[in-house]
């Protein structure tokens, strides 16, 4: 896949997911509102190579797969606004997106999408030959029972399925690190599954991968696992007190370091070393935080903009012009009868 | 003496009880994040982070009980239950009755319950009564910090395992973290009374299986219970312009569940309205209405509830909820 097509696709799952942060900004999303912002290259890579028939399961971070997948973006931004005419009639919102017609859903609970992913595979073997299933989730998930069961069944069944593991570092606000034993790789290749290890922020090396983990799945060769590391650029969700505690320490995370301040001092309980302890590994988490941001040096824009911009700065000029007008058209039909949109 | 919010109030029972007792742990998904004041004050060797693994870190915690630890488990949201469901319903709940009444099982469950801030059907739901159906939990639901900190002191002294939900509406811990986010424009309607308080010291302990009866009255009996009780209490405003007279009844535990407490309201109004956040059909207003009827009563009776699964615009999602509006007009139908 030619570098400025993968890039055209990063960019516009970019512009489409800082629309519903405005949104979110301005009050009219509820809810979790959780960006994939920093996946851009894993979502533009994998959903390239996706046709009619195949099928997606996501999580909570899903709606750059499906503006990739050619998902209406008006229909989500009213979704994710909880409007009657939304995606999924205002009754799902942004972290529940579903559409039958492109065979995708994500969930809400973390791992889900190990067993659906299965599911979708076996459907596809039995009824769509040919066709594979994909299972986007993160490295926390890849703690929970439910999705390396999933592995298993998968290879036990061959079944036409490519797990993609998002790994950003970050189990909600806990270093994944600090709660995995082992690697997740080892983990998958235990499992049976063909495993590859890529940089998650680069294109071009995730579209290398899913040729292969596609061209196994459509030939019936069975699942593959494909580990892609990137970052986190938005925190958990929008609002993250993580973040703000990290990036505004005095004016937004007073309250936070107040209790703990107030806790260290309080008689009974731990150690001195387990209290300075305590204070350190915060301290650690805070700094992960700061150090993956938007514009920063783990955005996979940013890198791919660096490759692109010496030969192709006029064609990356006109892409970004095309997506923010694109995404700036479905933001005004999603929000043409919103009394309160700042535009 | 002090005022409290309620998540504070129940995070300095816990650390009260954890500073006076070491077997007393505290284990769940992101804690020192949560709890940033217990992690700090007592280490990551006893308020352990835990991987995104329900099924393992709430099974860990019933074989941590069964062995001599007393932890106090969270999951987050109680949807989430859902994952570790097996270690719930198989093991937690049975370890007293296989043992033949020998080995208990002394664990609090610590889980964040109910809607109202627009998060949708995975992670706005109150789940008690399916809970509580199961033998061998106790479920305990405050709609107060005085009695969230009472009952989590009940809850961690208790020798079997003890569901404590604390709904979010009323926590600004998590409202903050799941609902606002820092948006200062956008509106949730909080239950003062129930979001901060008074919290006695000594505190009294709330003993598992007492209601209270919130507001006296003689024409209807309205059970209630965490942020229904609050809706319940507003409710009676209105009607109580419209001539009835109403008795409010916060449950507080719904299992166990004071029946002598409903009994005797119920008796006495014989009208009967139950508001619950929880699913409507085949849970709690079901189990009180058997209540009654065991009892020999023959009330009139309606109920409140959640009908379906919850939808994510807010505006609908208020309709879904067991609001003033419907409270009103369903007492109105039974005293009319």
């Amino acid at each position: 896949m030619k570098q400025l097509e993968l890039y055209a696709r990063m960019a516009k799952a970019r512009a489409f997911e800082l629309a519903l942060a405005d949104l979110w900004t301005q009050g009219l999303i509820s809810g979790e509102m959780h960006l994939g912002t920093g996946e851009e290259a894993i979502a533009a890579a994998i959903t390239a190579r996706m046709r009619a028939g195949d099928a997606v399961a996501l999580d909570h971070r899903c709606t750059s797969v499906l503006v990739l997948l050619g998902v209406d973006m008006a229909a989500m931004l009213k979704e994710s606004m909880g409007h009657s005419d939304g995606l999924c009639r205002g009754q799902a919102g942004h972290m529940h997106l579903m559409s039958q017609r492109h065979l995708a859903a994500a969930s809400g609970i973390v791992g889900a999408a190990g067993p659906t992913g299965a599911g979708f595979g076996l459907a596809a073997k039995l009824l769509r030959r040919g066709s594979v299933a994909v299972a986007f989730f993160g490295d926390g998930a890849a703690n929970q029972g439910m999705l390396l069961e999933s592995l298993n069944l998968a290879t036990a069944w061959s079944l036409p399925v490519i797990f993609v593991c998002k790994d950003n570092g970050w189990a909600i606000t806990t270093n994944t690190a600090s709660v995995t034993g082992g690697d997740l790789a080892a983990r998958a290749r235990g499992f049976g599954l063909v495993v590859q290890d890529v940089d998650g922020l680069d294109g071009s090396s995730v579209d290398a991968a899913a040729a292969r983990a596609f061209r196994r799945a459509r030939r019936g060769q069975g699942p593959s696992f494909i580990q892609a590391r990137c970052s986190r650029l938005d925190g958990h969700f929008l609002g993250d007190p993580m973040v703000k505690t990290a990036r505004q320490p005095m004016k937004q995370g007073a309250e936070v370091l107040r209790k703990i301040m107030a806790a260290a001092l309080k008689s009974g309980g731990g150690s001195l070393t387990d209290r300075a302890s305590s204070l350190l590994s915060m301290t650690r988490l805070l700094v992960k935080v700061r150090d993956n941001r938007r514009g920063g040096r783990n955005d996979p824009l940013v890198r791919a903009r660096r490759v692109l911009r010496r030969r192709h700065g006029t064609e990356v000029s006109e892409i970004e012009e095309t997506v923010r007008n694109e995404v700036r058209d479905a933001l005004s039909l999603a929000c043409k009868d919103v009394s309160q949109w700042r535009g | 003496m002090a005022r409290m919010k309620l998540d504070e109030a129940v995070d300095d029972v816990i650390a009260q009880a954890m500073a006076a007792d070491e077997r007393i742990v505290v284990i769940g998904e992101d804690v020192h994040m949560l709890r940033p004041g217990l992690y700090t004050q007592f280490g990551a060797s006893r308020v352990l982070p835990a991987p995104i693994s329900e099924a393992a870190f709430v099974g860990a915690a019933v074989g941590a009980a069964m062995a001599g630890l007393r932890p106090v488990v969270e999951v987050m949201m109680v949807d989430f239950i859902a994952v570790a469901m097996d270690s719930v319903l198989n093991h937690m709940a049975k370890v007293e009755g296989f043992s033949g009444g020998t080995w208990t099982c002394p664990l609090v469950v610590r889980a964040a319950c109910g809607a109202g801030y627009g998060d949708g059907g995975q992670h706005g739901q109150s789940l008690w009564g399916m809970l509580a159906g199961i033998p061998g939990l106790s479920v305990v639901v405050p709609s107060t910090p005085a009695d969230a900190a009472g009952l989590m002191r009940t809850a961690i002294e208790h020798d079997g395992p003890v569901f404590f939900m604390e709904p979010k509406l009323l926590t600004e811990g998590w409202l903050e973290f799941l609902g606002r986010g820092g948006r200062e424009m956008l509106e949730f309607d909080v239950p003062k009374a129930g979001a901060e308080g008074v919290v006695p010291d000594p505190l009294p302990a709330v003993p598992l299986g007492q209601a209270v009866v919130r507001r006296t009255g003689r024409d209807l009996t309205i059970l209630s219970l965490a942020v229904g009780v609050h809706r319940a209490l507003e409710a009676c405003a209105e009607l109580t312009a419209s001539g009835i007279s109403c008795e409010v009844i916060d449950l507080r535990s719904v299992r166990p569940l004071d029946t002598a407490c409903v009994v005797q309201s119920v008796r006495k109004t014989g009208r009967m309205l139950v508001v619950d956040e929880d699913y409507t059909h085949f849970g709690l207003s079901g189990e009180l209405a058997a209540t009654a009827l065991e009892a020999g009563l023959r009330p009139a009776y309606g109920r409140v509830g959640v009908d379906d699964t919850l939808p994510f615009a807010r505006d609908r999602e208020a309709q879904a909820l067991p609001n003033v509006e419907r409270i009103v007009a369903a007492a109105k139908a039974l005293c009319g």
